[in-house]
C-alpha cells in the first residue's frame, strides 16, 4: 500500500476494515509496512562529525531545529545506530575508520552524505594529497546535500528525502540489494545501478537571513 | 628580572659557542643560526643559564628552502625552534638546516617534552630525521604514507589503498603533480 500516513502519524490503514474506528485503537497493516512505518520514525543517528559540517550538525540537534522530533536521536556507538551523517572532511586515514563504523551498524542502515567535502572533496579536490574526494569511495551513500556548510534546514530536507526510501524498505519482502563493498575495491557507488544516491537540491536561506 | 636584549642574549650564546652566527628577524627577536651537531648544546644552555632561561618551547617546525629566494640558493630543510623564557619574557629563534638527501637534526625532546609531537609533525611531512627522538613515527599521515608532504618536490598519491584520490573523470588544469596509478602514492 502507498496510502500516506494519516494526519496522525499512524501507519497507512492496509486492510483496516470500514467498521473499525480509530479510538478502539486497532489498526490492520502489512507487517512490512509496519516495520517501514517504525524505522522511519526512529532513524537513530550516529554523533559522528570530523570538519565544519559537524557544527550545523549540531545545530540541527538542537532546540532551533530540533530533529529530536523526527524521531532522530544521536547515539553514541555505531551498533545502535541506524543512519550514518558523514559530517566533514574524509581524509584517506579517516575513510578506513568511517568504513569500519559503518561496517559495525547493523542493517539496515542508511548514510548520508553532508556538505561539498563528504560529496567530493569539497575545496581540498585540487591541491590535497590526503582529502579523499568523496566518501562513495568507501561506503554507499543514500542522500547527498550539497553545501558548504549545508544549514540545518538542508540537513532536515536530506533526512525527509531519506526517509521516503526508509518508508520504501521492506524487511520481510524484496528489498533494494545493498552492495556488499570490500573497502579498497575501487567501487563509485555513486554509479552503482542499484544504490544510487538522492541529490539534495541546494537550499537558499530565507530571504533577510543569510 | 627582566628581558634580555637581543644584542646581549646573542652576545651570551655566541660566547659559549662562537660558531652560531646571531641575526635579528624582522621583529626585532634574536635569531640564531645554529649548526646541527651544536644544536643540543646551544638548547642545553638556552635552557639552563638562568639569565637565558628558556624554559618554554613554543613552537618546532620546518619550511623547505628548496626555490627559496635565499642567498646562496639551498635546498636543504630548515628546522626553526622558538623558544620562551617565561621568567624573563623573552624569545629566541633558533634555525638548523639539514641537507635535503641525509636530512637529520638532533632531537631536543629530552630537553624540552613538547617537542616530542612537533619532532614527529616534522618528520612526517618533512621528513627529518630527529636522532635520539625515543619514538619517531608519522602523527598526521597514515603509517604505510609515502614520501613527505610538505617537501616541496612531492609527488602527489594518485591512490591510497586501492582507492583512487581523484573521482572518475575529474582532471584539474594546473594541479600537482600525481604519481602514476598504483606507482606512486603508498610504499
Amino acid at each position: 500500500m502507498t496510502e500516506p500516513a494519516g494526519p496522525t502519524g499512524l501507519p497507512p490503514s492496509g486492510g483496516c476494515k470500514p467498521g473499525n474506528r480509530q479510538d478502539e485503537q486497532i489498526h490492520l497493516t502489512a507487517v512490512d509496512e509496519f516495520l517501514a512505518w517504525g524505522k522511519e520514525n526512529s532513524l537513530f543517528y550516529l554523533l559522528f562529525a570530523t570538519a565544519c559540517c559537524g557544527i550545523e550538525l549540531m545545530q540541527a540537534g538542537g532546540p532551533r531545529y530540533d530533529v529530536d522530533r523526527l524521531g532522530m536521536i544521536p547515539r553514541a556507538t555505531p551498533r545502535q545506530s541506524d543512519l550514518m551523517i558523514v559530517a566533514g572532511t574524509i581524509t584517506h586515514k579517516m575513510a578506513e575508520r568511517v568504513r569500519l563504523l559503518y561496517d559495525q551498524m547493523t542493517e539496515p542502515r542508511w548514510v548520508v552524505s553532508m556538505g561539498s567535502c563528504a560529496n567530493s572533496g569539497g575545496p581540498f579536490s585540487k591541491w590535497s594529497y590526503s582529502v579523499l574526494n568523496g566518501i562513495d569511495k568507501h561506503v554507499p551513500v543514500d542522500v547527498y546535500i550539497p553545501g558548504c556548510p549545508p544549514r540545518p534546514e538542508a540537513l532536515i530536507d536530506g533526512v525527509m528525502a531519506l526517509r521516503e526510501r526508509v518508508r520504501k524498505y521492506r524487511t520481510l519482502g524484496i528489498r533494494e540489494t545493498t552492495p556488499h563493498v570490500v573497502a579498497g575495491a575501487g567501487c563509485d557507488f555513486g554509479a552503482h545501478p542499484g544504490k544510487s544516491g538522492i541529490v539534495i537540491a541546494q537550499q537558499q536561506p530565507p530571504e533577510g537571513k543569510a | 628580572m627582566s628581558a634580555m636584549a637581543p644584542d646581549a642574549l646573542a652576545a651570551r650564546v655566541q660566547a659559549v659557542f662562537p660558531q652560531v652566527s646571531t641575526f635579528q628577524s624582522e621583529n626585532g627577536e634574536p635569531w640564531l643560526a645554529v649548526p646541527a651537531a651544536d644544536l643540543r648544546g646551544v638548547a642545553r644552555l638556552l635552557r639552563d643559564d638562568p639569565s637565558l632561561a628558556c624554559d618554554a618551547l613554543m613552537d618546532l617546525t620546518a619550511f623547505d628552502l628548496k626555490g627559496h629566494p635565499t642567498v646562496p640558493p639551498s635546498d636543504d630543510i630548515a628546522v626553526v625552534l622558538l623558544l620562551f623564557s617565561l621568567r624573563h619574557r623573552h624569545k629566541v629563534r633558533i634555525e638548523v638546516r639539514a641537507p635535503r638527501a641525509a636530512c637529520s637534526v638532533p632531537s631536543v625532546s629530552e630537553l624540552w617534552p613538547a617537542a616530542i609531537y612537533f619532532e614527529r609533525e616534522v618528520f612526517d611531512l618533512f621528513g627529518v630525521t630527529f636522532e635520539g627522538h625515543a619514538s619517531l613515527r608519522r602523527i598526521m599521515t597514515p603509517d604505510d604514507w609515502f614520501g613527505h608532504p610538505l617537501r616541496k618536490d612531492y609527488v602527489y598519491p594518485s591512490e591510497y589503498h586501492g582507492v583512487a584520490h581523484l573521482r572518475e573523470g575529474q582532471r584539474f588544469e594546473g594541479g600537482p603533480n600525481r604519481g602514476a596509478a598504483g606507482a606512486g602514492g603508498v610504499a
